[in-house]
């Protein structure tokens, strides 16, 4: 049985300590964009980057969230070296890209790999708004593609972090067709009993959240997070409609029914652990068998 | 009388010159016939020059021409029996989409396509061909109503995009999308998409998952539309004529990049100048498509959509790039 196979660990600690080993990018201190307070960055990072005054969720790299929720040592990265091509020789293009490779320490906008939480097998992947600002081209279609399909092979469920800020203009055209290429890849895991939890993090827009971001059998989005297709800016501009405050925050969305639930940082691993425990078949014994 | 597009100025020139000399020789008596025919010649010359060259920006005009034939235009010409269904049960009938089923020499179909209007008080009603969630939900339920009962499904693409606006969001119009993307992927009958305007990104691909795309040679596809690229990538959308080219979207770029299958040959001049001439050239392209496509069993459908769709896209590997770093 499935549930044998795996060693529970009821407690756990929420911050792994291999987390300590990456740098402070944005120097000693940080100052909260919400807040205003200034505290020390590892200090923030020990908090998940999470705001100890205000609860602000600060973007997190693809990295730290990995170590956040995977058992120390558990993953394996795919496909850690593809990169993107200039297939419409856009000016530019391959110098941005070298940029943002050098900057973030990233290959492309999305790490995936498989590994274990809390014992739970899985395939993941995390998006990276560090790298072009998680703008989907052909790499990231790609290497979520081939991790969907990764999933279906080892029948493990897909975990999907999403950060970004649409599609990858740059590659035209074939940056919108990944939109299709990833829907696609979900709809044959997901027929077969794949299970898909996809928690959407600041920002979720465009072709991404008309895409994998909105296909999971559970949405969860952090505190927040922007989410939306059309940018405020756009529909401004184009409707002149009044916008509510709140307009397409994590909080609007689960309002207006389009998430099921909006998870605190600190609360996460916790509720993932249920949903991938329950689709598991709970690992308990009683009545209901035999 | 057909609107004529900017870079066609120099024929209306040369044509206006030709009647008035026509007209002169009537009433002045005077043999200009040498001179008429020279003028002819040059016309003759002048367009196909013009029309053999046009340039992405022009036939991104084109494909905004206001009186460019629309999906009805083609329902109409291609199908007997359309009977046009409503709603998407859910909150509304949004009529930027129609759809319903029919018969396509005589064999029962469901057509979908985005619908623009042709003057201001349709395209009011019509929202300018830029539907909202429910559009792309009643599009979901045609298509889900069309694999149950085993009939194939050909859409027309033609929007600028899905709409902008706070009650699109509200309603989830990614979700919509994202949901047609994932569930037409899976449909066990043959689909068959041809843009035949603006194939304007995620509203356009949201009806857009087929096992043949096709685009009229005159369409556009793209990511976003060339003054939205302009003004992000020069923050000046009055550069859209150059983004048109930069963006690779026309009908040539998209078979080039392996993302169409054919292209459908228009009119000279462009599909508003002769909507029969224009259908019967869908129809040569749509009937071979479909001829292909019903000879394949579902699960192989799906499998074919899919492997078309996962070829999409370019990439490399850099194994020694990354351990020099
Ligand atoms: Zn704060």
């Amino acid at each position: 049985m499935w549930k044998d196979i795996f060693i529970k660990k009821k407690k756990y600690a929420s911050i792994p300590s291999q987390q300590v080993r990456y740098e402070v990018p944005e120097g000693i201190m940080t100052k909260c964009p919400k807040c205003k307070k200034i505290m020390y960055t590892k200090e923030l990072i020990k908090n998940l980057r999470v705001c100890m005054s205000c609860g602000y969720h600060h973007t997190m790299p693809s990295r730290e969230r990995i170590d956040s929720l995977l058992d120390e040592g558990s993953f394996r990265e795919y496909d850690a070296d593809m990169i993107s091509v200039n297939p419409l020789q856009f000016p530019g293009y391959m110098e941005k890209l070298e940029e943002d490779r050098r900057k973030s320490n990233l290959n492309e906008a999305v790490v995936t790999g498989e590994g274990t939480l809390n014992g739970y097998p899985l395939v993941i992947a995390v998006m990276d708004s560090a790298f072009r600002m998680g703008s989907m081209g052909s790499v990231v279609g790609e290497k979520i593609t081939r991790a969907i399909e990764k999933a279906r092979e080892l029948h493990v469920p897909f975990l999907i972090f999403t950060a970004s800020g649409g599609a990858r203009m740059q590659e035209g055209v074939l940056s919108l067709m990944q939109m299709a290429k990833t829907s696609a890849a979900l709809k044959l895991f997901s027929d077969e009993g794949g299970l898909i939890i996809s928690v959407m993090t600041h920002p979720t827009t465009g072709g991404v959240s008309a895409s994998f971001a909105s296909l999971g059998d559970y949405n969860f989005a952090e505190p927040g997070a922007l989410i939306g297709f059309a940018g405020r800016r756009v529909i401004e501009q184009t409707v002149r409609e009044e916008l509510p405050e709140d307009f397409q925050t994590a909080e609007f969305l689960l309002k207006h029914g389009q998430l099921d639930a909006v998870i605190h940082r600190h609360d996460l691993k916790e509720t993932l652990t249920t949903v991938l425990d329950i689709h598991q078949g709970g690992g308990e014994h009683g009545w209901w068998q035999s | 009388m057909v609107a004529e597009l900017d870079f066609e100025k120099p024929l209306i020139e040369l044509r206006r010159k030709i009647i008035e000399l026509k007209e002169f020789m009537k009433t002045a008596e005077v043999d200009l016939s040498a001179e008429i025919e020279k003028l002819e010649a040059r016309l003759a010359k002048l367009e196909n020059d013009i029309y053999s060259n046009l340039t992405p920006w022009d036939r991104v005009q084109i494909a905004r021409h206001p009186q460019r034939p629309t999906t009805l235009d083609y329902i109409t010409r291609l199908f007997t029996h359309f009977l046009e269904c409503h709603g998407d049960r859910c909150f509304g009938d949004d009529e930027a989409i129609v759809g319903g089923i029919a018969k396509y020499d005589g064999l029962p179909v469901t057509v979908i396509g985005h619908q623009r209007g042709k003057d201001t008080k349709e395209n009011i009603r019509r929202n300018f061909g830029m539907p909202h969630p429910e559009g792309y939900r009643k599009a979901l339920r045609l298509m889900k109503q069309a694999e149950k009962f085993q009939r194939p499904i050909i859409c027309f693409i033609d929007t600028k995009g899905a709409y902008p606006g706070k009650a699109a969001e509200e309603r989830g119009q990614s979700e919509a999308i994202a949901r047609n993307l994932f569930e037409m992927s899976g449909l066990t009958v043959p689909i068959v998409c041809i843009v035949i305007g603006e194939g304007g990104s995620g509203g356009a691909l949201a009806l857009g998952v087929g096992n043949h795309i096709h685009m009229l040679e005159n369409s556009t596809y793209s990511v976003i539309s060339p003054e939205g690229a302009a003004a992000i990538l020069w923050k000046d959308a009055a550069l859209a004529q150059r983004a048109a080219e930069t963006m690779k979207i026309t009908a040539h770029d998209l078979k080039e990049l392996g993302v169409i299958d054919e292209i459908i040959p228009e009119v000279r001049g462009g599909a508003h100048r002769d909507v029969d001439q224009q259908a019967a050239e869908i129809d040569k392209v749509l009937k071979r498509s479909l001829q292909q496509l019903l000879k394949l069993d579902g699960e192989t459908l799906v499998q074919q959509r899919y492997e078309k769709f996962k070829q999409i896209g370019q990439f490399t590997f850099s194994h020694d790039d990354l351990r020099v770093r």
